[in-house]
């Protein structure tokens, strides 16, 4: 029902609903960059793409308030109902997952800055990236879902999170196995797992806006639900 | 247990949590039935207005009609209480019951019906007569002339309408004076004197400016407790606000029929869906 292929009779409210959709998106691009580039400067040690990320963060904020407030504007002046309703509460909810992930990519940026005149061990890296891939991909995923307005895609990446957690536990578990090792690498160390406990939010987040997305096209409100029981309350509503 | 207690703000400890997460949901199936539709067919002559109607009205609460223009809305609702008898025209097929009883059926008085049944119109229609006698109206007709007993239903039924402060000093003045909102509250305060069962509205706030309306929001919700409402209504948010269940119609049919909250925010069909939200079909 979300992705109503009908026009509005009323164009303006029709071009108001595109135009906070575009902007949604755009606001998503940024902060899809944002994680990339952070992750790249903690890989690199590149100083310049970890200042740019941290500078971004206004961008994003801006982006934040803009959305919120025309969200506020169409609740007010147009009481959207069905699905212009659940578009807009969808809208309002993820704009603040996507500035939290924003912060999350804020803070590897920093650890990145830390970390930029240390050595690299390899074997600290090694998992981290893997991590910081499988993040990144749930993340484009999840934002092609809202894009889409594809709530079966949405299930499929909200059950990613499982496993972007436990990498997370083994990367933990190894981390402090290595602070143990050399009471030297603690400082360090304590930045990676700062990194990872990043990666592991931006992942919480995703699933998030995952959620929104099934709300937006089910009118289900799926939180707080297992995968399993998520796929129950769809399959009751559509048979 | 009981030191965490203590140091809840007071605040805190007045809220009743369990009754948050309860809400305030309704549930068609938990309601008792005020008036059955059974396959209800109606034509004007050759040309059929509403194609096979099945719904139950349930008692106690505010069910809305919304749709279209000449979807068929004020058409079902004048059937409750038989106002197309007027038509020459008019045929029915089907059933209606209210409270279990046929009130097509020949043996029904209209005239107790529509006792029954009250109704309020969109534009409002007090007698060119005093506020009192408007109110008093309905019980005179029943022969009750005893000034005690109009007395008290008198600012009963205007206390009901909300609108008993406004008029209580006058009372003898003619019902023609007052604005329109007050008026529709008094037709309100004639229609609940002679204690029907049933109120039915059309449009009765659409001829108001917006705080009249809100007053005849107010009242709606007031009144449920006493009276099952069923109210026809052009204003979508209208509908929102004030009903519990709400009906959507098209071209004759019920198209949808639901707990208002749910229909507002994740109709099932998609003509609803369109309606509600301003599309094209």
């Amino acid at each position: 029902m979300a992705t109503n292929s009908s026009v509005h009779i009323s164009q303006q409210f029709e071009a108001e609903l595109q135009d906070i959709r575009s902007q949604v998106l755009a606001m998503a691009g940024l902060v899809e960059k944002q994680v990339a580039d952070a992750l790249q400067a903690l890989f690199t040690g590149d100083v310049d793409l970890a200042s740019q990320v941290i500078e971004q963060d206004t961008q994003v904020n801006n982006f934040e308030m803009k959305i919120d407030e025309e969200c506020t504007q169409i609740l007010a002046l147009r009481q959207p109902t069905a699905s212009d309703l659940r578009l807009i509460v969808a809208i309002l909810k993820t704009i603040t997952d996507l500035e939290r992930i924003g912060d999350e990519a804020n803070i590897i940026a920093r650890k990145a800055l830390n970390l930029s005149d240390q050595d690299r061990p390899k074997k600290s890296y090694r998992e981290l990236a893997t991590l910081g891939k499988h993040v990144c991909e749930m993340l484009r995923d999840a934002l092609d879902a809202f894009a889409r307005f594809d709530a079966k895609a949405a299930l499929r990446v909200a059950a990613e999170d499982k496993s972007v957690d436990e990498e997370y536990d083994s990367i933990l578990r190894q981390l402090i196995t290595y602070m143990m090792e050399d009471p030297r690498n603690i400082s360090h160390v304590l930045d990676l797992i700062w990194s990872a406990r990043s990666l592991e939010r931006i992942g919480d987040h995703a699933k998030n806006v995952c959620e929104y997305v099934i709300y937006l096209v089910e009118g289900k409100d799926v939180r707080h639900l297992s995968v399993d029981k998520i796929e129950k309350v769809l399959q009751a509503k559509n048979s | 247990m009981e030191a965490v207690k203590q140091q809840q703000a007071p605040v805190a400890r007045a809220i009743n949590i369990e009754s948050i997460h309860r809400g305030n949901k309704v549930n068609l199936a938990d309601e008792k039935t005020c008036i059955e539709v059974k396959d209800f067919n109606l034509y004007y002559g050759d040309k059929q207005a509403l194609h096979g109607i099945n719904m139950t009205i349930p008692k106690n609460r505010v069910t809305a009609f919304i749709g279209p223009s000449g979807c068929g809305k004020s058409t079902l609702l004048r059937c409750f209480n038989r106002m197309n008898d007027l038509i020459d025209s008019v045929r029915v097929e089907g059933e209606m019951l209210l409270e279990g009883d046929n009130l097509n059926a020949p043996s029904v008085n209209v005239a107790d019906l529509r006792r029954q049944v009250g109704m309020v119109f969109q534009k409002p229609n007090p007698f060119p007569k005093s506020i009192y006698e408007n109110v008093a109206y309905g019980l005179r007709l029943q022969g009750v002339n005893d000034r005690l007993t109009l007395d008290s239903v008198v600012e009963k039924s205007l206390k009901g309408a909300a609108l008993w402060d406004e008029v209580k000093d006058r009372l003898q003045e003619s019902a023609m004076g007052m604005s329109g909102g007050q008026q529709q509250r008094l037709v309100i305060a004639r229609a609940i004197a002679i204690e029907p069962e049933v109120l039915l509205l059309d449009e009765p706030a659409s001829a108001l400016d917006p705080l009249s309306t809100l007053k005849i929001e107010e009242l709606i919700y007031e009144l449920k407790d006493k009276y099952t409402i069923v109210i026809v209504t052009h204003n979508m948010q209208q509908a929102a606000r004030v009903s519990d269940y709400t009906a959507f119609m098209y071209m004759g049919e019920l198209i949808e029929f639901g707990a208002t909250d749910e229909l507002f925010t994740n109709p099932s069909k998609k003509q609803t869906e369109d309606y509600i939200t301003g599309r094209y079909g």
